[in-house]
């Protein structure tokens, strides 16, 4: 919706936003809690209401949207093949942004050991049944992975009335944020085990429980660590992950380190004209965010209906090195004036994250706290850049 | 004087504060270390006497599209009130249609709140 918005507010009168879903909003509508919007709008918005500001905005430049509506396939012509109860429609597009949001990883994907009982559920689809369908999923709760959306439904869980026996979390330190650990559950007298994980389920038709262990530093069960805990429904918060199958399926290069297509500084894809933002290019943890790097893809998907942006005449890699997970974009034209996106591998204090050109130090940011939870952005100038052969962002 | 540490739940920031005070009925701070902005010093002194949060739940609609309307509290609240406030918001039924921002509950469990729509739920059709 940001995207369609400012692909509106920026000239082009012939945008179509696309839908699956039969309202507008997405994940947004069920994500209840408050927090969204600090940045955007200066004020705490729930979900529903952060994604009711965009709708408003969109209806009162009568934009386009199909609703119910399902994109099978997209080729490197862009050409868009969709599907809706009123039919089935291929759609040419000059420019394509695409903004699928993410997934969340689910039982199997982490091999979870044990027996398929019910009363697993991933915590967005717990989430989902209780916020939007008025479906308690279960009484006694323990929660899987430390994730926003976890520690989210750990309250959540408890203001419903069930007991959340506590949050499990393999790591050393909490994925979610400081804040959510304070408020979900320090608030509710919830315990967060770090360093924690569970090993095996049990029950047959319904879970019963789940066994924890203690790990090592491995990520191995440390032998007589080992109890039980006995809980009816178990959710899971363990990562989110790009909805690129779309994206793969238009031969779209991506970037195995965010599952999310590479970008240049216009966001562009591998694909001329198609481009790509919010949790479909990388997880974001803020919403704000996502908004404001979506805005940012309209802008330049109109930019390029325009003819405004030329193919570059060099790409200046952009490199994740020492104590980087990922940086984005992959690479830049050196032409304008980029805000790098970033995520650090551990936590740590007080540290500087530095953009260097080799010896040259082009840009840097102190740091009071880093954590990997949290994404980091960093502005680079045009004029310190061009010259650029490669760039590398590290923490020191 | 003893140090305290409070994670301010103001912001998805979440500041680190480290408070020095002297301990006593009415606990006085010397110190806050550690925020961003200027509510950081404020919200750590609320904390340590009266914990204030805000809280997001749901209420049955009847005759609507959505079976439920999310609604949050539309000021902070007491922690110690939360669990009657829930109370208050379970035991509501409200009929379709409902505006974002339309006030369901008013001052629920003696607090000084509203409980607000945050979400339209139009009539079924």
């Amino acid at each position: 919706m940001s995207a369609a918005v400012s692909a509106r507010q920026n000239g082009c009168d012939n945008v179509l936003l696309l839908e699956r879903d039969r309202i507008l909003g997405g994940i947004l509508n069920q994500c209840i809690h408050d927090g969204f919007g600090l940045h955007r709008f200066g004020e705490a918005l729930t979900g529903p209401e952060y994604a009711q500001r965009y709708i408003d905005e969109y209806e009162k430049m009568k934009g386009e949207v199909m609703l119910g509506t399902i994109v099978l396939n997209m080729d490197a012509e862009r050409n868009l093949f969709v599907s809706s109860r009123n039919g089935f429609t291929k759609i040419e597009a000059r420019a394509v942004i695409l903004a699928m949001g993410c997934r969340e990883r689910t039982a199997g994907a982490i091999s979870l050991p044990g027996t398929r009982p019910s009363g697993i559920y991933t915590a967005g689809a717990a989430q989902n049944f209780i916020n939007l369908q008025n479906i308690m999923v279960g009484k006694r709760v323990v929660i899987m992975g430390s994730g926003d959306i976890g520690l989210i439904m750990a309250r959540r869980m408890t203001l419903e009335g069930a007991r959340v026996e506590g949050v499990f979390e393999l790591l050393p330190y909490s994925s979610g944020l400081p804040r959510n650990i304070q408020q979900c559950l320090n608030d509710y007298d919830i315990p967060l085990h770090l360093a924690t994980s569970v090993i095996q389920i049990h029950g047959k038709e319904r879970l019963t429980g789940v066994t924890v262990a203690r790990m090592d530093g491995n990520f191995k069960p440390i032998q007589g660590s080992e109890w039980f805990v006995p809980c009816d429904t178990l959710l899971l918060s363990v990562g989110l992950i790009p909805e690129n199958e779309l994206s793969r399926n238009a031969s779209i290069a991506i970037e195995p380190r965010t599952s999310g297509a590479s970008v240049d500084d216009t966001l562009m894809t591998s694909i001329p004209g198609v481009f790509s933002c919010g949790n479909v290019l990388h997880v974001h943890d803020l919403a704000d965010w996502v908004s404001e790097e979506s805005a940012l893809a309209g802008q330049f998907a109109v930019q390029y209906l325009n003819g405004e942006i030329s193919p570059p005449q060099k790409s200046i890699p952009i490199l994740a090195g020492a104590g980087v997970r990922y940086v984005l974009p992959q690479s830049i034209s050196g032409q304008r004036d980029v805000t790098l996106s970033l995520r650090v591998a551990s936590p740590s204090r007080n540290r500087v994250v530095k953009v260097n050109d080799g010896e040259r130090l082009v840009a840097n940011k102190k740091m009071l706290r880093l954590h990997p939870a949290e994404m980091i952005h960093i502005k680079v100038k045009a004029e310190k850049i061009s010259e650029a052969g490669r760039l590398e962002v590290s923490v020191a | 004087m003893i140090k305290k540490e409070l994670t301010c739940v103001l912001c998805p920031n979440g500041c680190p504060l480290e408070i020095t005070l002297e301990e006593g009925p009415t606990p006085v701070i010397k110190e806050v270390v550690g925020y961003h902005c200027k509510r950081g010093p404020e919200w750590a002194e609320q904390e340590l006497i009266n914990p204030m949060r805000t809280i997001a739940s749901s209420i049955l609609v009847g005759g609507g599209d959505f079976p439920l309307v999310s609604v949050r509290t539309d000021s902070a609240i007491p922690l110690a009130s939360i669990a009657k406030v829930m109370e208050a918001i379970k035991t509501v039924r409200v009929k379709a249609p409902v505006r974002i921002g339309d006030i369901l509950i008013s001052k629920p469990a003696d607090t000084s709140c509203n409980i607000i729509a945050t979400r339209h739920v139009r009539t079924a059709s």
